[in-house]
């Protein structure tokens, strides 16, 4: 696997492609969520939503040979996109790398002026909740 | 024989492209694309006419009003009073003390709510509002039931938005002693029957509140024709700045009334042991009002009177008629709020897609609508929605504009249908 740094170098070489279109940068956005593996039905309660989030996005983790994957939906397409891009980067990896992970790629796609401030509170609160995850894994682990 | 024809027709209409030209914000690209302002609901744009006056006045007249004892002070006042003037004519209220100015029709309901309806309703009273009320003609309600004691009742609707009238007049009792109903429904278009209504809670010595903050701008509104005795209105929605909002009532109500704020400008003599109020509408006028706003607020009233409201209804009851039918073949478009008369709102949802994201692609071609529940939560669960997406059409918007819109929305609605 990649590591975090290469991916994010990958997205941002895909959003300069796009260019300052926002036409085609929101209708990319949404494609990439249209490509999140199912989510299961079962899982979309309340205790899985992500709190500061304006759209509702729900978020579940599983660890899988020492490795946290994420799944997340979301009720709109845009954000949907938003977390598919954060389940890229950050899925698959151990604990530490998630939370040790510097995020540049949010900033130099410019995704402040495409999602505006107000969705970008909400893309910090999904950051913050997937790094929780990883937080609460690493101390069971360290327990 | 045809030229005559046309010059009366030209005369019924109004030239949209001139009309434009008065409004500098429209000139722009957003996000790369010429902008379409669709979210006049919401607030609309303001002419140059309004922004020179704002200009002017801090240029030239900036003082405060009422009681400076020089020129600037009673230049300042006059334009002020003026406005009131003007606004007593637009709604052709019987006289200017029955003009109170506040922040909006927020502040202007809850004013009613806190003097009104705290020193006149009682418990077990009833106050009957309707399903398609914005917040801020429910939860003032809400607050005064809960303070007094009182009942506050819900007038149903139908599903094409339309209220029923037969339930309205079946929730009527001695017990009603308040009305407070919106003009023009902000997220469906339905305008109400309105003077009908006030008709009868009269007979049943009700006092009626019209929301008219989405009519104003829209259809003509003759307080005396209409016999409301309160009326609220907001001035940004109808070409005017924010921050300045009017409330019309009758004048025995408002003598009765006690006072909402307590201040400057809203008292005649004040003594440590007992001040007495100043009279209306200086009772309702605490503090430096938003003099600046105001007076350029009568620049869009002007506007207004110039581009005759007939013909902005004419042209907007032109656009909506016109966007409906169109948007109307797109696979998957939903209109929400269908009523036989309607102001220029088109609330819609495209089938499998959130209305925030219709906003968001819209906005990514430069056409600004709102989405969301429009602060109408009650009304929105009614439909079992979370929201819709609305199209609200001002004087300036054009065929063109439209065609853009449905042009986008076609796509978007693609996406998933």
């Amino acid at each position: 696997m990649e590591d975090i740094n290469a991916i994010q170098d990958e997205i941002i070489g895909e959003f300069e492609i796009l260019g300052d279109d926002k036409e085609s940068t929101i209708y990319y956005i949404m494609e990439l969520g249209d490509q999140l593996p199912d989510f299961p039905e079962t899982e979309r309660k309340e205790d899985n939503i992500i709190k500061g989030c304006q759209s509702k996005v729900w978020l579940i983790t599983n660890l899988q040979d020492g490795k946290i994957q994420f799944l997340a939906d979301s009720n709109t397409a845009i954000t949907k996109g938003l977390i598919s891009l954060l389940i890229r980067v950050l899925s698959g990896r151990k604990a530490k790398e998630i939370m040790n992970a510097d995020l540049y790629f949010i900033e130099r796609i410019g995704m402040g002026n495409i999602i505006g401030s107000q969705r970008s509170n909400g893309l910090a609160a999904m950051i913050k909740q997937m790094k929780m995850f990883a937080l609460a894994y690493q101390s069971k682990i360290d327990a | 024989m045809s030229d005559l024809v046309e010059v009366i027709d030209s005369r019924k209409k109004i030239d949209v492209n001139k009309i434009r030209e008065d409004f500098p914000v429209l000139h722009q690209k957003v996000n790369g694309k010429p902008l379409a302002y669709f979210d006049n609901a919401a607030t609309t744009q303001k002419p140059v006419q309004v922004i020179d006056a704002l200009k002017a006045y801090y240029e030239k007249d900036n003082s405060n009003i009422h009681r400076g004892a020089h020129t600037l002070a009673s230049r300042a006042t006059e334009h002020f009073e003026s406005t009131r003037n003007q606004i007593r004519e637009f709604i052709n209220a019987p006289s200017s003390e029955e003009v109170i100015f506040t922040k909006g029709t927020t502040e202007s309901i809850n004013l009613v709510a806190n003097t009104y309806g705290r020193k006149f309703i009682q418990e077990g009273d009833e106050i009957i509002i309707s399903t398609m009320e914005h917040h801020s003609n429910i939860v003032p309600w809400q607050m005064l039931c809960e303070n007094n004691k009182a009942v506050l009742r819900v007038i149903p609707i139908f599903k094409n938005g339309e209220l029923d009238f037969e339930a309205y007049k079946k929730l009527l009792s001695p017990k009603t002693k308040l009305v407070a109903v919106v003009h023009a429904s902000n997220a469906l278009g339905t305008v109400n029957p309105i003077k009908d209504m006030i008709r009868l809670a009269h007979e049943y010595g009700a006092k009626f509140l019209v929301d008219g903050a989405q009519s104003t701008a829209h259809l003509p509104v003759d307080v005396q024709d209409l016999d409301c005795d309160f009326l609220a209105f907001s001035a940004h929605k109808l070409y005017g700045p924010t921050g300045v909002g009017v409330l019309y009532g009758k004048r025995e109500l408002l003598e009765k009334m006690p006072p909402y704020q307590g201040g400057g400008e809203m008292i005649k003599e004040v003594r440590f042991e007992n001040t007495t109020y100043n009279d209306i509408p200086y009772k309702f006028e605490a503090g430096t009002p938003n003099i600046a706003d105001v007076i350029a607020f009568d620049q869009a009233l002007t506007f207004i009177k110039d581009c005759g409201k007939d013909k902005i209804h004419a042209h907007e009851s032109q656009l909506l008629a016109y966007a409906f039918d169109k948007c109307a073949t797109i696979k998957g478009f939903e209109p929400i709020g269908t009523a036989d008369e309607k102001v220029s709102v088109m609330s819609f949802n495209i089938k499998n897609t959130h209305p925030f994201d219709v906003g968001m692609m819209l906005d990514a071609s430069g056409i600004a609508v709102r989405t969301g529940h429009h602060c109408t939560q009650p009304l929105m669960d009614w439909y079992g929605i979370e929201g819709t997406v609305r199209a609200s059409f001002a004087v300036y918007n054009t065929v063109e504009e439209i065609d853009r819109l449905y042009n986008s929305l076609v796509r978007i609605a693609k996406r998933k249908n």
